[in-house]
């Protein structure tokens, strides 16, 4: 079975801002072209490689972001190529580039250009600021965007004489590529009731900015700045932390502290199965709590009993996960119906008994090296047109023959 | 502003019909961001529980000293643009209610934890049978199948879970942390993706289907290249030294990182790409140092990044955040201020031109501002002008213009409390 966007075609011009929205496209089964410059795009020669020996296509960051394309190469500088790209563009339903603000223009490669080769064409254009706004002539990295856009404000440490932290990953860039595709694909619906091509333009820090739960409305219902807090929200207000430090030195996040009474009983109980009651006299708050159906966590520091129950209850599990390694905890947690969490790091997630339950994990062949390796496997299960890594990412004109001759031939 | 029942604005997607019963952000977020590009998003609530299922929908912030479960700002952030509708789903008439709109729907959107759906009688399955060609796109924490379906979540464990709270940090330290729920807004983000992809399969094969999302799952796609160093060359996050999230993961750049301001707890971003970004930031600094030998390559300011970063701190320390910034972004050098809230919403020109933040009308808070959208469609651009719905606002449009209920009736279900 093929992807859902099988028979929809995507031409990429490769760049760092939009490789990852084109592999969410090739990865739902659309045929997505990338096109790169002779001498490889910049992408190539992000680190890390493979075994630490930089090459282009040994870039591990080139590999991740463009599993399931095709690629071409064309030097967008000479006339014969442009001419061959416009035939490209011509065969398209979409089309996804990244360029500075005016680069595509003084090639006279731009929308307006565009659209009289393939009037239904889709263009998505994604830059830091926008196209045509008061800062796109600036520059600007993942890091510089996501400290704009207030990413980087509501991260940090309850320690404010340390800077406040940035997510890995590059979720800014990846923010914009989520814009970018919902976007392509809601203006695609659109053009198949109607024959209309238009333009998107995705503006990475708006996207951004747009992003950032209850940092924006906060301020926009109630003019209110909230401030970065160790392992939870920043908050307007100082809240109690629910990160702990499990017995294998692991961290777990002990979630949303109990309200009902079953739930204060289940706390209760597992308290006694660990033997730590001597440990723990607030027990005795749990057991006023399993005297009521339901503790109004609202009232939290207006009713002293109810604020001492509260505590009691985050206290509990807070001493519970000090007890035990993070992942009992967590299953421990979770079976008795509390939403804890252990806090993995990205690698240790392809060892989960659950991920590798649903098949998370996924072999992509590198026929070249005569092995495959092991990737991050499906964001969403399609049970009529599943998601899949069709191809490894592509080498440098790798599919200059079965792309471009046949264009040469016309 | 327009009343609620005005014909909205024509988005791309104002063919497109949803009948949604999802909450908090993970789930509303998705359809928020279809209504604003045109869908007619109709979201069902419970009027037993008054739609308390969505925490959100009482919760603060609120506009004024009033309370209520009309009154959450963040309810009504998540919710614009559409139809809100009640249903009681513990009766009989109820059900046949839900199936009549769904027959009526391209979607049915939802974000309960895995099996209530079939419970209720709405599972894939019964779906398929109400409407064959539907699209149904399911969300929770870790899916419909495996050992874990059963399992809560909310967004602090969701990224705990997918490997992204690990990732926010600084070396030898507790995790940091996402400070917001940033994979309740990205699990949106998918869900909406999914829908559009399954509406796409659907518009050109005629076949609907199921799209099972498990929102950590979602999120463990988020450090691909970090997974294969780990895959590939055995490199696992977890060590020493790691994470370092202020440096750069991939390309590595020096210096790049979030560094003191002159003011309270006040602090610029800063990266330099390449050579040519490091020569133009040492022209702004104008330090001795900025020529020496052991910052000249990439390579060198790496591996000297300790030493460069403290001399670095030494400048940015005498400059306000702004200040620093806008010296280094006229030389080309990537630069930001860490923005507050205020800054980025209302002091930032690039945002103003953008309207980013649209005001729309409530009818119980008012006029107030909500997050817009990052795009802008030339030909049919998204639009956000009315506010969230109260509890059962479009009862009487949606019954009775959709499935075209006599008003009576209408009356009747309401006073007998199926509606």
């Amino acid at each position: 079975m093929a992807g859902p966007l099988a028979g929809v075609r995507v031409i990429e011009l490769a760049n760092e801002r939009c490789a990852f929205a084109g592999k969410l496209l090739a990865d739902a089964g659309a045929d997505v072209v990338l096109v790169e410059p002779p001498e490889g795009a910049p992408q190539r020669r992000h680190e890390p490689f493979l075994h630490d020996v930089p090459h282009p296509e040994r870039s591990l960051s080139w590999w991740h972001y463009n599993t399931s394309k095709r690629g071409v190469t064309l030097d967008l500088g000479k006339a014969e190529d442009r001419g061959l790209f416009l035939q490209l563009i011509a065969t398209a339903d979409l089309f996804l580039e990244g360029e500075e603000p005016g680069r595509l223009a003084s090639l006279q490669l731009d929308y307006p250009d565009l659209k009289g080769r393939n009037a239904t064409l889709i263009m998505a254009s994604i830059t830091p600021f926008g196209r045509d706004a008061p800062r796109s002539a600036e520059p600007a990295t993942d890091l510089t965007l996501s400290a704009g856009s207030g990413m980087v404000w509501m991260n940090g440490y309850d320690d404010h004489s340390l800077a406040p932290v940035r997510g890995g990953g590059d979720q800014a860039l990846n923010t914009g590529a989520h814009y970018a595709v919902m976007s392509l694909l809601a203006a695609l619906l659109f053009r198949d009731g109607t024959g209309e091509g238009q333009h998107i333009d995705v503006n990475i820090h708006a996207c951004c900015n747009v992003t950032t739960e209850s940092g924006s409305y906060a301020w926009l219902v109630s003019g209110a700045t909230v401030y970065r807090q160790t392992g939870r929200h920043a908050a307007t207000y100082a809240t109690i932390s629910p990160q702990v430090r499990c017995l294998d030195g692991r961290y777990a996040n002990s979630g949303v502290p109990p309200r009902t009474r079953t739930e204060f009983a289940s706390l209760r109980q597992w308290i006694l199965d660990l033997n730590l009651q001597d440990d723990f006299p607030e027990i005795l708050f749990l057991e006023r709590a399993m005297e009521s159906d339901f503790v109004d966590l609202g009232k939290i520091g207006d009713d002293d009993e109810v604020t001492a129950i509260a505590e009691a209850g985050r206290n509990a599990l807070l001493l519970i996960a000090a007890h035990l390694p993070a992942y009992e905890f967590f299953i421990g947690g979770q079976e008795r119906g509390f939403s804890v969490g252990i806090i993995y790091s990205p690698e240790e997630v392809l060892h989960d008994p659950q991920f590798r339950a649903r098949g998370f994990p996924v072999s992509v062949q590198h026929p070249e090296l005569g092995r495959s390796f092991v990737y991050p496997g499906a964001p969403y299960r399609f049970n009529a047109s599943p998601w899949a890594i069709t191809r490894r990412a592509p080498q440098l004109g790798e599919h200059n023959g079965e792309v471009l001759a046949p264009l040469k031939d016309k | 502003m327009t009343p609620a029942s005005a014909p909205r604005v024509q988005g791309p997607l104002a063919h497109v019909r949803i009948c949604d019963l999802t909450g908090q952000l993970a789930g509303a977020g998705a359809t928020k961001a279809l209504a604003a590009l045109g869908a007619q998003v109709i979201r069902v609530e419970d009027p037993v529980r008054k739609g308390r299922w969505d925490i959100l929908r009482g919760a603060p912030p609120f506009v004024d000293a009033r309370r209520g479960l009309d009154l959450g700002g963040g309810f009504n952030n998540h919710n614009t643009e559409k139809l809100g509708i009640t249903i009681n789903l513990r009766t009989s008439r109820g059900k046949q209610l839900l199936a009549s709109l769904i027959q009526r729907c391209d979607v049915v959107s939802e974000n309960f934890a895995a099996g209530v759906m079939e419970r209720l009688g709405f599972g894939w399955e019964q779906l398929r049978v109400i409407r064959s060609d539907i699209v149904y796109v399911s969300h929770c924490g870790f899916g419909h199948t495996g050992p874990y379906k059963a399992y809560k979540t909310w967004g602090p464990i969701v990224q705990a879970l997918a490997g992204l709270t690990f990732t926010v940090g600084m070396p030898e330290r507790e995790p940091a942390g996402w400070g917001y729920s940033y994979m309740d807004h990205t699990g949106a983000y998918y869900m909406a993706m999914a829908i559009l992809m399954a509406l796409v399969h659907r518009n050109r094969t005629g076949e609907g289907q199921w799209v099972d999302l498990s929102c950590t799952e979602a999120g463990a796609t988020l450090h691909g290249p970090a997974i294969l160093d780990y895959t590939v060359n055995g490199r696992p996050m977890r060590r020493a030294g790691s994470p370092d999230s202020n440096r750069a993961d991939w390309p590595a750049m020096a210096p790049h990182g979030v560094y003191p301001s002159k003011g309270r707890d006040r602090w610029i971003a800063i990266a330099c790409r390449d050579d040519r970004d490091w020569k133009a930031c040492g022209e702004v600094i104008a330090l001795p140092w900025d020529r020496e030998a052991r910052f000249a390559t990439r390579a060198l300011r790496l591996a000297n990044r300790n030493e460069l970063d403290i001399l670095l701190a030494a400048w940015t320390r005498e400059l306000g955040p702004h200040d620093a910034a806008r010296l280094l972004v006229s030389a080309g050098v990537p630069a930001s201020a860490v923005s507050s809230p205020q800054e980025r919403i209302d002091l930032d020109p690039n945002v103003a031109s953008w309207k980013l933040f649209p005001t729309v009308r409530h009818r119980e808070m008012g006029e107030v501002r909500v997050d817009g959208l990052g795009i802008r469609l030339s030909k049919t651009d998204w639009a956000i002008e009315r506010g969230a719905p109260c509890l059962g606002e479009h009862n009487a449009q949606v019954f009775g213009e959709l499935l075209g209920l006599p008003a009576e009736e209408i009356a009747e279900l309401s006073a007998a409390g199926v509606i």
